[in-house]
């Protein structure tokens, strides 16, 4: 896949640059240019409160520029993934397009093309226009981000490439509106994966941050589970019974070929240390259920945690110099966060007697986790210093597996709240919650990678 | 001497006996089924023939009862498990006695391993009941062990709380899936 990326001047653009260097910058490189961009950003929106209103954006059908057949089914699509895409985000709400008094695509999708009097009075606060040239296959993406009542031109880009690559386009410039509203690159481009069962058995698969592309992993017709990506997505690392003991497979993605550490007992719960070729994962070949550091090629490297009991579940802050785990030293399952180099730990969570399966959050600061208070299963939140904790879901069926969204933004769980588990996403907050996809069986353990497709 | 002698008109009366035998089965191939054995008791089967045969038939009984009440013994072994609190994989009284049962037969029957599987009920997190699985599955294999029964027969493997016995999600399902389970091997 190779994608051409072009930037439209904006004002601030301008002002910033006067001499006019904007042409074919590459993404990354237009931001490390501009950092007033990035600054400018969090005067739109605090994804934090719990109040936050969600944004109102207008996305109106893309110009089709030759007008042939097929460039304007491509557009409707870009629409359509776009919008899909953008409403998933949680802060954002696209317009229904009954409401549309101009058109774009006939008018004109240019700053100069726009009464912008005829978005805000149908209250939309950002406006997106597009327009799409394909030939033989190939195809010029031209898109716009307006800000219909300051009447000026936020985010313009260019993007060239195949037509396959349409969805990566548009994934491109939802990153860049993220970054714009929330100062990150969001979602798009991330992927799940999570366990299904198949003929009652749990097998794992992968799909697109918003449930499309589904596509199954595994194939051992027994228990496979506890999915867990590498930083650069390359590797999945998981637990299975195939050859009758729970196994630790680490599937290279790219081969497809596994590397398998079976020791006595449990090797189970594994997590990747942020950047590193290295895991810790739970082993019990000591009769003692403690955590390891396992090399990615599935080698035991040391011993991370050492009391008697059961120590489980650990997961990395995202420098990797910490870890928090569930550890049943204290006489039931409680969070504790350990440091990566020397392995000693303080106890973080203290209201109620099941706490687990905690999800370290991106920012660093907060930990979403697990905790069962009177036979009902929920996600809370609680601050990496004791702060909190804050209950997310409540009084719809059991809630289980938290995983951040590489952003921060949204949080995936599982909920029995329909019948069968499915698989829930919500923002950190709690709020929005909705399921991500409909499909057959019964999905848990859902496990965001990292933005690793924006790169 | 004479013994010798005695031994081989046995042994040719066993033979004869059994050429016998080996005729009237032939015969009664051709002939009733019935009549053939009739025949075989009538032409004076000797008494001592009579009762080998019937102590022959009288062990494999023996031998059949005694093979299914290990069976019995077998299914009574698999089936009861030993059941725990929430969240502990502590054996309480119940379990301890029962415990003693095993160890009892399998004192009796050295020939046997076992594997121990620990399982959770659906409450709680996958993860953790993994582990907690194993750590019940171990509690059983160390009371048979300080029973007496030795580590290499007794193999132990914990399935959380993805094989529960019962579905349901009340108590009355919860405490039968909060088990460890035996299985010969």
């Amino acid at each position: 896949m190779r994608i051409m990326v072009q930037k439209i001047n904006t004002k601030l653009m301008a002002a910033l640059n006067s001499c006019g260097f904007f042409i074919l910058c590459g993404l990354l490189c237009v931001l490390a240019l501009f950092p007033a961009v990035v600054m400018a950003q969090h005067a739109y929106i605090n994804i934090n409160d719990p109040l936050m209103r969600k944004i109102p954006v207008a996305i109106p059908y893309f110009k089709a520029f030759t007008g042939h057949e097929q460039e304007v089914s491509l557009g409707k699509n870009a629409v359509d993934i776009m919008s899909s895409a953008l409403d998933f985000t949680g802060y954002l709400s696209v317009l229904d397009k009954a409401s549309f008094i101009e058109n774009p695509a006939i008018k004109g999708i240019t700053g100069a093309d726009i009464n912008y009097k005829n978005w805000t009075v149908i209250g939309a606060d950002l406006l997106i226009t597009g327009g799409i040239v394909e030939q033989n296959g190939a195809v010029r993406l031209e898109l716009r981000l307006f800000d219909s009542f300051k009447e000026s031109l936020l985010i313009g880009k260019v993007y060239t490439g195949h037509k396959e690559d349409i969805k990566s386009m548009v994934y491109r410039f939802c990153a860049e509106i993220s970054l714009l509203l929330t100062g990150k690159m969001g979602v798009f481009g991330s992927k799940l994966a999570f366990v299904s069962t198949v003929k009652g058995n749990k097998e794992i698969f992968t799909c697109d941050f918003d449930g499309g592309n589904v596509s199954r992993l595994t194939n051992f017709n027994n228990i496979t589970m506890s999915p867990a990506w590498s930083s650069d997505g390359n590797y999945i690392a998981f637990t299975s019974y195939a050859k009758g003991n729970p196994d630790l497979y680490i599937r290279d993605l790219r081969t497809n070929s596994d590397a398998v550490l079976s020791k006595k007992g449990l090797n189970i719960t594994p997590a990747w240390i942020p950047g590193q070729f290295a895991l810790a994962a739970t082993l019990s070949f000591s009769g003692d259920q403690d955590i390891y550091i396992i090399s990615g090629s599935g080698a035991v490297k040391s011993q991370l945690t050492k009391s008697m009991g059961i120590d489980v579940s650990p997961a990395f802050s995202p420098d990797g110099t910490q870890f928090a785990f569930v550890s049943k030293r204290s006489g039931n399952p409680q969070i504790y966060i350990g440091d990566t180099g020397s392995g000693s730990a303080r106890r973080l969570t203290f209201e109620g007697n099941y706490n687990t399966s905690p999800a370290w959050s991106p920012d660093g600061d907060k930990i979403a986790y697990v905790g069962v208070v009177k036979n009902s299963i929920n996600i809370y939140v609680i601050g990496v210093n004791g702060g909190g904790p804050t209950q997310l879901t409540s009084g719809q069926g059991d809630n289980e597996d938290p995983s951040w969204s590489p952003d921060g933004n949204l949080i995936a769980f599982s909920s029995t709240r329909q019948g069968a588990s499915r698989i829930f996403v919500m923002t950190s907050t709690g709020s929005d919650q909705r399921p991500l996809f409909t499909f057959g069986g019964s999905q848990t353990d859902p496990t965001w990678s990292s933005a690793f497709g924006n790169k | 001497m004479g013994k010798k002698v005695v031994v081989k008109i046995m042994v040719m009366l066993f033979l004869s006996a059994m050429m016998l035998t080996v005729s009237c089965a032939k015969k009664s191939v051709e002939t009733d089924p019935s009549a053939g054995i009739q025949q075989g008791s009538q032409d004076g089967l000797s008494a001592e023939e009579i009762a080998r045969q019937k102590a022959l038939e009288e062990e494999r009984l023996r031998e059949e009862a005694l093979r299914k009440a290990l069976a019995a013994e077998k299914e009574k072994f698999e089936m009861e498990d030993i059941y725990f609190d929430f969240d502990s994989s502590e054996l309480v009284p119940d379990a301890r006695t029962l415990l003693k049962e095993k160890a009892d037969f399998l004192t009796r029957n050295s020939g046997l391993t076992v594997t121990i599987e620990g399982h959770c009920d659906e409450r709680g997190t996958t993860e953790y009941n993994l582990a907690l699985g194993e750590r019940r599955a171990m509690a059983a294999k160390r009371y048979l062990q300080d029973l007496g029964i030795a580590e290499f027969r007794l193999n132990t493997i914990s399935y959380g709380e993805e094989r529960p016995a019962i579905q349901g999600n009340d108590e009355s399902a919860w405490s039968k899936n909060r088990r460890a389970h035996f299985v010969i091997r």
